[in-house]
């Protein structure tokens, strides 16, 4: 079996006339990284929310942040995807509901899948918050507390800026993630650089130079996150301050 | 779209849904996750290896895995797998596989990189002169591993290995990218077919959440009772 590469696909023109194959892949991780991006803002934002949340004395706060976790972990993410693409315009008023179907394209698409994407990976963050506050030894909320802290304070002070700091690199590959998670968002018609990568396939027929390009670029991708993140890191580090390794967890 | 929550479809579909669809998902994950822990397996001892090459060899598999999104290696293996078959019994045309023998070749692939990181952190925590009392005894390598450490690392891991195989179950769901009709699968057919969407959606996202939530529990049970016996 043989199978005949031809590369010069990529500097060939697109069907749609918008440049060659390369610049159209390329586009694609321009789509990729900004659903990725605003996503990361939510995940942050809620994660860091909830997962604090989880680590006070408000027993019914704790329990509705464990059932918020529990909801967005335990239901696969193309199912997310579709509920907020196929099920939520229906639930919302009708106005909004008819406003957010007519939505052009690619924003139509854009939107729920950011909504998703940044619902889905806040969960994984907020675990992340809560572990890395929970490694914190208990004195240093003891100490807080001593020296005339409100719990308010002594978590903005003494407590959130060591606890992100500790969880820095695991933050890192949820970013990674983020970015390897936008592609299910092609299921709802997002030409990200997946989806294109397969129209790619379709309109060229040319299968494995498609996937091998989207791969490369996707390496590069890491690669440079990696890169950014570890000066990042090196950065903002506690000296003395050994980051929360331990036990290997699951996930993607 | 008419008001009101049609339960009637899910109740005229629950059969297809389930005989066809969750027996799929359910057969893809169990093989996924046999083959997946024995490949990854081999690859963690192939990680641990003394041997450079080896260790290096495994090494770029795994982080190449891990660095892709999945639904890109569904779409790399649907393609792939036909020419490695041919290349495989000497055909010059790429041979037809279905939908879910190339999804089950493809989530053991990608699976084995994830349960291999599990097990060289398994490995890895037993002590290492539980190896040296090993081969002091006369074992070699593979005795040595098959009997002492590898039980143990096994035990260790067993919580972690079934988080990811419920994650693995949750992304089975993945293969709609080739049109296999696995639950989700199935159920997207109704869902169109009836013009149903609302209700076969919200429906599989219960299902799923309900299967994961008990299994989740149900290892978070174990793990405390493994947690007590060491």
């Amino acid at each position: 079996m043989h199978y005949s590469w031809h590369w010069k696909v990529l500097l060939e023109t697109e069907p749609g006339g918008s440049g060659t194959y390369l610049h159209y892949l390329i586009v694609g991780l321009g789509w990729t990284l900004a659903t990725a991006l605003a996503a990361w803002v939510i995940a942050l934002t809620l994660g860091a929310f909830v997962g604090t949340v989880r680590t006070t004395n408000l027993r019914w706060a704790v329990r509705l942040g464990n059932f918020y976790v529990e909801i967005f972990r335990n239901v696969p993410l193309i199912v997310q995807m579709f509920l907020w693409f196929f099920v939520v315009p229906e639930l919302l008023p009708k106005a909004l509901g008819d406003f957010v179907k007519q939505m052009p394209p690619p924003w139509g698409s854009y939107l729920p899948a950011v909504m998703c994407l940044g619902i889905f990976t806040s969960v994984r963050v907020a675990e992340q918050v809560r572990a890395g506050i929970n490694s914190l030894p208990r004195g240093q909320r003891f100490a807080g507390t001593a020296m005339g802290l409100t719990e308010a304070q002594t978590y903005r002070h003494v407590i959130l800026p060591q606890a992100f700091r500790i969880i820095l690199p695991p933050l890192t590959s949820e970013f990674m993630n983020v970015i390897k998670n936008s592609s299910v968002a092609l299921t709802i018609g997002l030409l990200e650089l997946t989806g294109r990568a397969r129209a790619m396939q379709e309109f060229s027929f040319r299968v494995f130079e498609a996937f091998t390009a989207a791969t490369v670029i996707y390496l590069l991708t890491n690669l440079i996150v990696v890169l950014l993140m570890r000066g990042i890191e090196k950065k903002v580090r506690v000296p003395g301050l050994i980051a929360a390794g331990g036990a290997p967890m699951a996930g993607h | 779209m008419d008001s009101g929550f049609d339960f009637d479809v899910i109740e005229r579909s629950l059969g297809y849904l389930f005989r066809e669809g969750m027996t799929f998902t359910i057969t893809l994950t169990l093989i996924a996750m046999t083959g997946g822990i024995i490949f990854g397996t081999l690859l963690a001892m192939m990680r641990l290896s003394s041997i450079k090459p080896v260790s290096w060899l495994a090494g770029a598999y795994v982080n190449l895995m891990r660095s892709i999104p999945l639904v890109l290696v569904i779409f790399w293996f649907f393609f792939l797998v036909p020419y490695i078959g041919a290349w495989v019994i000497g055909s010059n045309q790429p041979i037809k596989v279905g939908a879910f023998y190339s999804a089950a070749i493809t989530f053991t692939m990608f699976e084995a990189a994830y349960y291999c990181e599990i097990m060289r952190a398994g490995i890895q925590s037993i002590a290492r002169g539980q190896v040296w009392s090993g081969y002091a005894l006369g074992l070699n390598y593979w005795q040595t591993m098959g009997h002492i450490v590898l039980p143990q690392a096994f035990r260790n891991m067993v919580p972690v290995l079934l988080t990811q195989t419920i994650i693995l179950f949750q992304d089975t769901s993945l293969v709609y990218v080739i049109s296999a009709t696995d639950f989700l699968g199935a159920a997207s057919k109704v869902a169109n077919r009836d013009y149903r969407l609302v209700e076969m959606y919200s429906f599989v996202a219960v299902v799923y959440f309900i299967v994961s939530y008990s299994l989740s529990l149900v290892v978070k049970r174990l793990q405390n009772r493994i947690a007590i016996i060491r």
